[in-house]
């Protein structure tokens, strides 16, 4: 198991794995040569547009739709009493869990009731989208306005409207983890410090909004279906399913895909099960292109929690015990469960030892957009409070905060180190290796920390409030439960290998080609990956949870090994010796110690299919092919620290990131480039999450910011340059030694600007205790700490 | 994000959008850089019948030294206008101004005229014709009027120009004798200011001659202040004075809150913004004497 295929044999050279090559995929994607949803144009097409929810919450009395079908280019006009008796259920329960009592899903178009705006109604098909949406405005909807539940913790007031009636209650979940005795923990502790803490509604504004293209194919009972799904092969099953057709005539593709982060898998939103509808219906393709102003509010959401959390330490600022009661919003239906809340109990304890723990959180119905897991998935909520808790227990005790970090971690012989929880795949959470202390030196050495206390009195001299901030996290990636991988050598020598993951730009196209060049020793450039087909690779889950590389990174290492494997027992055949006195060079494959005699992988494939004659016993099966899965027992750990200078405006509440370094540790890295590209875009996107991007809904659960001028994400202009560098703890749990890295820009960023703005603002005792911050909140949080700070030392 | 079915018409001179305009009155909208406009449609918030597209309009786009004053065709990109070395050399507040629109994408497409049609009173160009008294030529079929700013935004969103009008030109006194600053606090570079001031000042020696404050973002329309104004004149700009403004302005000032701000921020950091824009002006003001 432990043995790695880039470099087992001593005849295969390391020549892509771990090298910055840059991505086969580029070329392609840069010159505007992608193939993305909207790119696909079947002859006939004709366009959806969707009517949604103004209201938040409200009843149905009646839909009219005559006057929008008579208008000249609507082709149909669906609602829920148009649909088959599969498509007026809920859609599918995801991800079932014991304590989710209240497992209530979305519906395709929404049968009497509506719970959250933007909920879809009815669907307009037309010969354009021009005229569709001239057509929405022509059906009469009327409504029966509810009074909305909008706020978290409103919704758990005993008399606060129901999402669902018949739940009787909007807590669909209760759920509580437990390691240890915290009660007896926090009753010997030295001290115990409480802190409330408040992470509010985000989204993930992927460039490309979803979309669905179907098509049907009436006399070959075909059904195609181009989705911007992260998980295209559980969309085919589910699709076959609800249509009552076999797998084999339903082909999901996912194209090019502008960006995932986690919300492009769900199964299903309700277009993805609309639009074939449609297609079926009608005999004709449908296309369905979501707008931005619908995705502001039909795309899932996340980030809305309320934690109150405490820790108790003794004396040295060692960790007795941790607790967390915290409600999660999961918006007016949970089908994808109850992942983002147990991934942020599970993250929290972090790096650290903490031998007591109590995690709990309530999941509550509001009606608001549906939550599902978005890049961090809780794990930055984990982070953000378990940090801020460090930062705490430092200011509080007087010590350094980077000390009482390094007396608390795991240390890298203890690995593996079980947590004592169970995590979001139902596994024990077990770190697998890791070594935090080096990470943590490494940032501190990267950001400055030595010289900082007398650079942060420089500032003050100058007049500026200049703050440094740090964060540890672990990240919870790689799990299964397994991906698969095709490789085939063809007669032209050239490698093709179909993976069972969608791909949303990770850069699978070229991470996945490294490794199987290596093992079949042949130009990276030979090797063509297709993703994201259900019509290439029948078997897979998708790309989520920082899995990909894992997962199917070592599915696509041991198929390419079996085929290397293959290889040499045809050309041991051919060339009449023995596989051990075979090695495979430059593509072609040798007899040790006589050149003259080699064949080329291209020969042996065209060897391994002949038309004629006998396959003998020990080629197993005609070609140079060879499919296998991977199925990782659980999930590995990686981990890292960001650390910031930052500077607060006093007067304006603006802030400046002066300097931004990563340390991280994904195990052993197969592109470093794409590592770093991956990295910065995450930082990014926890930039925005810390200062900029806020999802506000007024008290009737409109959403306030429905477009890009108002919901602010961070342009090149907010992004500082991020220093990165790595340490490589590989995992001991696959083949290849490699961990997830999809969230590790993430999760820490909201921790890292709360700890520097803490730091920057210390004399007016100020404590960041929410996310996202803003000027506006900043100055509020200023004005409250000084006058707080001028009570506390003026006589009485 | 369709809009609504309308009528597309492409005059190619300002006559014949004034007969369009004439013949079409509510019914009618010009299209000048499409920043503004393009998005409200997509979202019907906007819903003209007839669009009157200008872009073919060549004789509204020019930049014209007229000694005194430099007169701005309403087409005139906003990118003109800031890679104008006229405008650098004559209308420094102008040019300062400018680079806070947006972004160059936006620059490029958006016009002068435009963005004072469409009276956002975040927006940087209005106040900027405000503190400068610039004149706002307006036309119909019946003649031209020239209007002060004072006279042309009306309120949020709302111009003096009837639905026959077309801004066509604007003049701005040439203002290379005074110090300007121009500053403003957004949320990202490129977005609509939270707050903006521009500020105009002549100094003898350490001593404030003559100051005038203009704000974006803090009410219906684009503000100045004369309480302010005069707190400045004839005394120093050290922190005892800058923090007198900044009183004033706190107080004086009647902003708005939204999602971004509340009335408290705008008036707290339109003090501060007060202050910092008239010492950096002070400041340049010095500079081109020491010249």
């Amino acid at each position: 198991m432990n043995e790695r295929p880039g470099e087992s044999r001593e005849s295969m050279v390391t020549r892509y794995f771990g090298e910055p090559i840059k991505r086969n995929e580029d070329p392609r994607l840069l010159t505007g040569r992608g193939t993305f949803v909207d790119d696909i144009r079947p002859p006939g097409l004709l366009h959806a547009a969707f009517l949604r929810s103004p209201f938040a919450h409200a009843r149905i009395l009646s839909i009219r739709t005559e006057k929008a079908r008579a208008l000249p280019g609507v082709v149909a006009v669906y609602t829920h009493a148009d649909l088959p008796p599969a498509l007026q259920e809920p859609l599918p329960k995801l991800i079932p869990h014991p304590a989710l009592i209240h497992h209530k899903t979305q519906y395709a178009l929404a049968p009497d009731k509506v719970r959250h705006v933007g909920e879809p109604i009815a669907v307009v098909i037309a010969e354009n989208r021009y005229v569709a949406e001239d057509a929405l405005e022509l059906i009469e909807v009327e409504y029966d306005p509810l009074p909305p539940v909008v706020d978290l913790e409103q919704a758990i007031q005993p008399d606060a409207p129901l999402v669902h009636e018949d739940a009787g209650t909007n807590v669909c979940a209760h759920y509580t983890q437990r390691v240890g005795n915290v009660e007896e923990a926090f009753a010997k502790a030295a001290y115990v410090f409480t802190e409330r803490f408040v992470i509010d509604r985000g989204t993930a504004a992927p460039m490309e909004c979803r979309g669905v293209v179907a098509q049907w194919e009436p006399k070959m009972r075909q059904l195609t279906v181009w989705d911007s799904t992260q998980a295209p092969i559980p969309i085919r099953n589910g699709l076959a399913r609800l249509f009552g057709l076999p797998q084999s005539s339903v082909r999901v593709i996912a194209p090019d895909i502008g960006g995932g982060f986690g919300p492009k898998i769900m199964m299903f939103y309700p277009e993805e099960v609309v639009v074939p509808f449609a297609a079926m219906q009608l005999e004709r393709p449908v296309k369905w292109i979501e707008d931005r102003l619908e995705n502001f509010v039909a795309m899932n959401q996340e980030r809305e929690q309320i934690h109150e959390a405490s820790i108790a330490v003794d004396k040295e600022g060692r960790i007795l015990g941790v607790k967390t009661v915290f409600l999660y919003d999961a918006g007016a239906y949970i089908p994808y469960g109850l992942i983002v809340p147990i991934v942020a109990s599970t993250t929290l304890p972090g790096p650290y030892k903490i031998p007591n723990y109590h995690c709990e959180f309530r999941a509550v119905f509001t009606n608001k957009t549906i939550v599902s897991p978005y890049r961090g998935a809780g794990r930055p909520h984990g982070v953000f409070v378990m940090e801020r808790l460090m930062d705490r227990v430092a200011r509080e005790l007087n010590l350094d905060r980077a000390e009482v970090r390094r007396r608390n971690f795991i240390q890298p012989d203890e690995f593996p180190y079980d947590v004592g929880l169970i995590y979001q795949d139902n596994a024990p959470l077990i770190y697998d290796s890791g070594n935090y202390p080096a990470c943590l030196e490494k940032a501190l050495e990267m950001i400055g920390y030595d010289r900082w206390p007398s650079e942060r009195e420089r500032y003050r001299r100058e007049g500026r409030y200049v703050g440094l901030g740090l964060a540890c996290y672990v990240e919870g990636s790689g799990i299964g439960p397994y991906e698969g991988c095709r490789v085939t050598v063809e007669p032209s020598g050239k490698v093709y290998a179909a993976t069972s993951v969608g791909t949303q730009g990770q850069g699978h196209f070229t991470s996945f080609a490294q490794i199987i060049a290596d093992i079949l020793s042949v130009p990276v450039e030979d090797v063509t990956i297709t993703t994201g087909d259900s019509g290439a690779f029948s078997w897979g889950t998708g790309t989520f949870a920082s899995r990909a590389a894992v997962v199917a990174g070592n599915a696509v290492a041991l198929a390419a090994q079996a085929v290397r494997e293959k290889a040499l027992r045809v050309a041991a055949t051919l060339l009449e010796a023995r596989v051990e006195d075979l090695e495979l060079r430059d593509g072609r494959v040798f007899v040790r110690g006589v050149p003259g005699r080699s064949l080329s992988l291209g020969e042996i494939a065209v060897a391994a299919n002949p038309l004629r004659g006998t396959i003998p016993e020990e080629w197993e099966q005609p070609g140079l092919e060879a499919t296998r899965y991977f199925a990782p027992p659980r999930g590995t750990f990686s981990n890292g620290v960001h650390a910031a200078i930052l500077e607060v405006d006093i007067h304006t509440g603006m802030i400046n990131i002066l300097k931004y370094v990563v340390v991280h540790d994904c195990g052993r890295i197969i592109n470093p480039m794409i590592l770093d590209g991956q990295i910065r875009g995450g930082v990014a996107q926890g930039i925005g999450n810390a200062f900029y991007e806020k999802l506000v809904y007024d008290e009737n659960g409109q959403l306030l910011t429905r477009t890009f001028m108002d919901y602010l994400l961070p342009t090149a202009m907010e992004v500082p340059e991020v220093e990165i560098a790595h340490v490589e703890t590989p995992s001991p749990l696959n083949p290849l030694g490699v961990k997830g890295a999809g969230e590790a820009g993430t999760i820490p960023v909201p921790a890292v600007f709360a700890s520097a703005i803490d730091d920057a603002l210390a004399e007016f005792s100020v404590r960041i205790t929410e996310m996202p911050l803003s000027p506006n909140r900043l100055l509020e949080i200023i004005r409250t700490a000084r006058e707080r700070s001028k009570e506390a030392k003026s006589p009485r | 994000m369709k809009p609504a079915p309308f009528q597309y018409t492409a005059p190619e001179t300002v006559e014949e959008s004034l007969v369009l305009l004439h013949t079409f009155r509510e019914e009618g909208k010009p299209l000048a850089g499409g920043q503004s406009l393009v998005p409200l449609l997509n979202m019907r918030l906007a819903r003209p019948s007839v669009l009157i597209d200008l872009n073919r309009v060549r004789e509204l786009s020019y930049i014209h030294d007229e000694d005194a004053t430099v007169s701005i065709g309403a087409m005139t990109r906003q990118r003109a206008v800031e890679l104008s070395s006229l405008v650098r050399e004559k209308l420094p507040l102008l040019a300062e101004a400018v680079r806070y629109i947006g972004h160059p994408q936006i620059r490029n497409r958006g016009t002068v005229g435009g963005s004072l049609a469409h009276a956002d009173p975040a927006a940087e160009l209005p106040v900027v014709t405000l503190v400068l008294g610039a004149q706002l030529v307006v036309r119909g079929l019946e003649g031209t009027r020239v209007l002060r700013p004072e006279e042309f935004f009306v309120s949020f969103l709302q111009t003096a120009l009837a639905p026959e009008e077309l801004l066509v030109e604007v003049r701005f006194p040439v203002h290379r004798t005074y110090g300007t600053a121009f500053l403003e606090v957004a949320r990202r570079h490129g977005d609509y200011a939270l707050v903006g001031v521009a500020a105009m000042v002549q100094m003898d020696g350490e001593r404030c001659t003559e100051a005038r404050l203009g704000f974006t973002g803090v009410g219906p329309v684009p503000v100045r202040l004369p309480e302010a104004e005069e707190a400045a004149t004839g005394r120093p700009l050290d922190d005892s004075t800058l923090g007198e403004i900044a009183r004033i302005v706190a107080a004086r000032l009647d902003p708005h809150s939204d999602i971004h701000a509340s009335a408290t921020y705008r008036k707290e950091v339109a003090g501060i913004l007060a202050g910092r824009a008239l010492r950096l002006a002070a400041e340049r003001f010095k500079q081109r004497e020491g010249a």
